[in-house]
């Protein structure tokens, strides 16, 4: 697919090791990343910028001191100044908010400097993170430079368990691929499994794809990302990847072996069935992030915390991941549940995810989280310990108090 | 292009939080700010210890992680002339690049403290103090240009136009 994008753009047709100059159709920064691009734009005297720019600020959001808020000073006027749209505090992930505004189709060519703009990839887009530089020169070109790369498919076939949740199947395949076991590459999810997913579930695989080093992480764009696309006003063309196509390496999990699965400390390819490591105490839960805060997540969520309370002494912090989302939580009545539970509702925001804000650990403070990333010190102290794992797992482990298996507590 | 410099020697995995975590990006404004906390995490104040075209020698994946080009331009920034890896995660290794950080992709055999040596052109590294050297490919014109100018935006400045342009 990933060709077939980069051909139809140039109007030839590419192979992969091939160096391109693309249009891009989209690129966007947050607040962490956009101050360095307008530094750079401004450093280099743009003055007008000739690609499709958005702004998000939501990585310290609402800025938790000064600091940041003057970052959000200085988006907000080179924002105003050049016409971008700004999806200011409040809005959400620019991963979510982003695909939410009906900005994003099948076939784009998306770079966010963020690495997790792979996570459009299930949209069926060609979307890679980039640095602030690129990003910047992207802006005011509208053109960047590319490597076409190498395609790598991954099939899921089969159904997956009750309890098992697409983050269990990620980690799985990070876990037996190890972290730069995609790296450069393009890799695409495809089988029955996948087919089954909702794109909620389907945009965790292309999230955490980078966490393998994948330059993007497509899912085939089915009558599902249609269907998603079209309530949010957006008419598309389906994008399938050709029956006869040319994958470098083809790995091919069986979906019913897929158990609840948990990233140890230090790296997110340490991974375990959670049942082996059942056990370990926490201090936080973190259920949101740009992998683990959209509306499927919650709905999982309740299943466990339902009736139940979120154990004395455990924190549960649970921070949707866009305002859309949170209004689909108040109308269903799940954010009242998750209240009633004892859950900690955060604003939309990357915050505890990067340590920026809102349930920051403290020294050997433990968290089990469903969220991207689990290196020494991200969510807060050195010391701290981060284990990621699925909704359900996390919500199993609130109430616990321990690192719970979340079929435990399904019934 | 030639930089040496004593070796520092890491390991496997070696991510952008290393390098600068990310929580400090929104306290911290400046990079010459923030240029103390680089590496501090597993180094405790390489910053300080750490002296002009000293070499990273690292193993695979480096660069894993966030895309934040802080990393990229604090390594410029303090003092790290070149990074020799087993292997780079693809956003640093670009970021590296666009801000005239060379980065090498080989493999050989150093200690902490050995002289190291990187012939960027040739296509060689050097490891004075055990005398050994290895080749590695050299980068296309483009990349090379972008490097030997200290990366895009001096590029930019002095030719008004992208090497692609």
């Amino acid at each position: 697919m990933t060709e077939k994008i980069l051909s139809s753009k140039l109007g030839r047709d590419v192979e992969a090791g091939e160096h391109v100059v693309v249009n891009v159709d989209l690129v966007y920064a947050h607040d962490g990343t956009a101050p360095l691009a307008i530094d750079v734009l401004e450093g280099l005297g743009f003055d007008s910028l000739s690609g499709n720019v958005v702004f998000t600020i939501d990585h310290a959001a609402p800025a938790p001191h000064a600091e940041a808020a003057a970052l959000h000073i200085q988006m907000r006027a080179f924002a105003s100044r050049h016409g971008i749209r700004i999806f200011d505090v409040g809005n959400g992930i620019s991963h979510q908010v982003i695909p939410e505004a009906g900005l994003v189709r099948p076939g784009m060519v998306v770079l966010g400097a963020d690495s997790h703009t792979v996570t459009l990839g299930a949209y069926g887009a060609f979307a890679t993170g980039v640095g602030s530089t690129d990003a910047a020169i992207a802006m005011a070109r509208g053109r960047i430079w590319l490597r076409v790369p190498e395609t790598m498919a991954i099939t899921v076939e089969g159904k997956l368990e009750d309890g098992v949740m697409a983050k269990d199947v990620i980690l799985e395949i990070i876990g037996r691929l190890g972290s730069d076991g995609a790296n450069y590459k393009a890799v695409e999810f495809l089988g029955s499994a996948i087919e089954e997913m909702s794109l909620d579930s389907r945009v965790v695989l292309s999230n955490m794809s980078v966490e393998m080093g994948a330059k993007v992480g497509l899912v085939p764009a089915d009558s599902v990302t249609l269907r998603w696309l079209e309530e949010r006003g957006v008419e598309a063309e389906p994008l399938q990847p050709d029956p006869h196509a040319d994958y470098g390496e083809e790995i091919i999990f069986d979906a019913r072996e897929i158990q609840p699965n948990v990233a140890l400390p230090g790296n997110v390819d340490k991974v375990r069935p959670v049942e082996e490591v059942e056990g370990v105490n926490v201090d936080e839960v973190f259920i949101g992030s740009c992998s683990g805060g959209r509306f499927e997540d919650f709905l999982q969520t309740v299943r466990v915390l339902k009736g139940r309370r979120v154990r004395e002494g455990v924190r549960c912090i649970a921070a949707p991941a866009s305002r859309a989302v949170y209004e689909s939580l108040v109308e269903s009545g799940i954010l009242a549940e998750l209240m009633g539970a004892g859950c900690v509702m955060g604003p939309p925001t990357c915050g505890p995810c990067i340590g920026a804000h809102m349930g920051v650990l403290g020294p050997e403070e433990v968290v089990v989280s469903t969220s991207t990333r689990n290196f020494p010190g991200r969510m807060g102290h050195p010391s701290s310990q981060i284990y990621l794992a699925s909704p359900l797992t996390a919500a199993a482990t609130a109430v616990r108090g321990q690192l719970t298996d979340p079929r435990r507590l399904l019934s | 292009m030639r930089i040496r410099g004593r070796a520092w020697r890491l390991g496997d995995h070696i991510t952008t939080d290393h390098i600068i975590p990310g929580r400090l990006k929104y306290k911290v404004r400046t990079l010459e700010e923030m240029r103390r906390y680089v590496f501090n995490d597993l180094i405790p104040g390489f910053s300080e210890k750490i002296r002009p075209n000293d070499v990273i020698v690292a193993g695979r994946n480096f660069g894993y992680g966030s895309s934040r080009e802080h990393a990229a331009r604090l390594l410029k920034l303090v003092g790290v002339g070149a990074v020799v890896a087993e292997s780079f995660a693809r956003i640093f290794y670009r970021n590296a690049i666009n801000v005239g950080l060379p980065v090498v992709e080989a493999f050989i055999e150093t200690e902490d403290g050995d002289m190291v040596e990187v012939h960027l052109s040739e296509g060689i590294v050097r490891n004075l103090s055990k005398g050994t050297q290895v080749r590695f490919k050299p980068f296309p014109p483009m990349i090379m240009s972008l490097l030997e100018e200290g990366g895009i935006e001096s590029y930019f400045r002095r030719h008004g136009k992208l090497p692609w342009e």
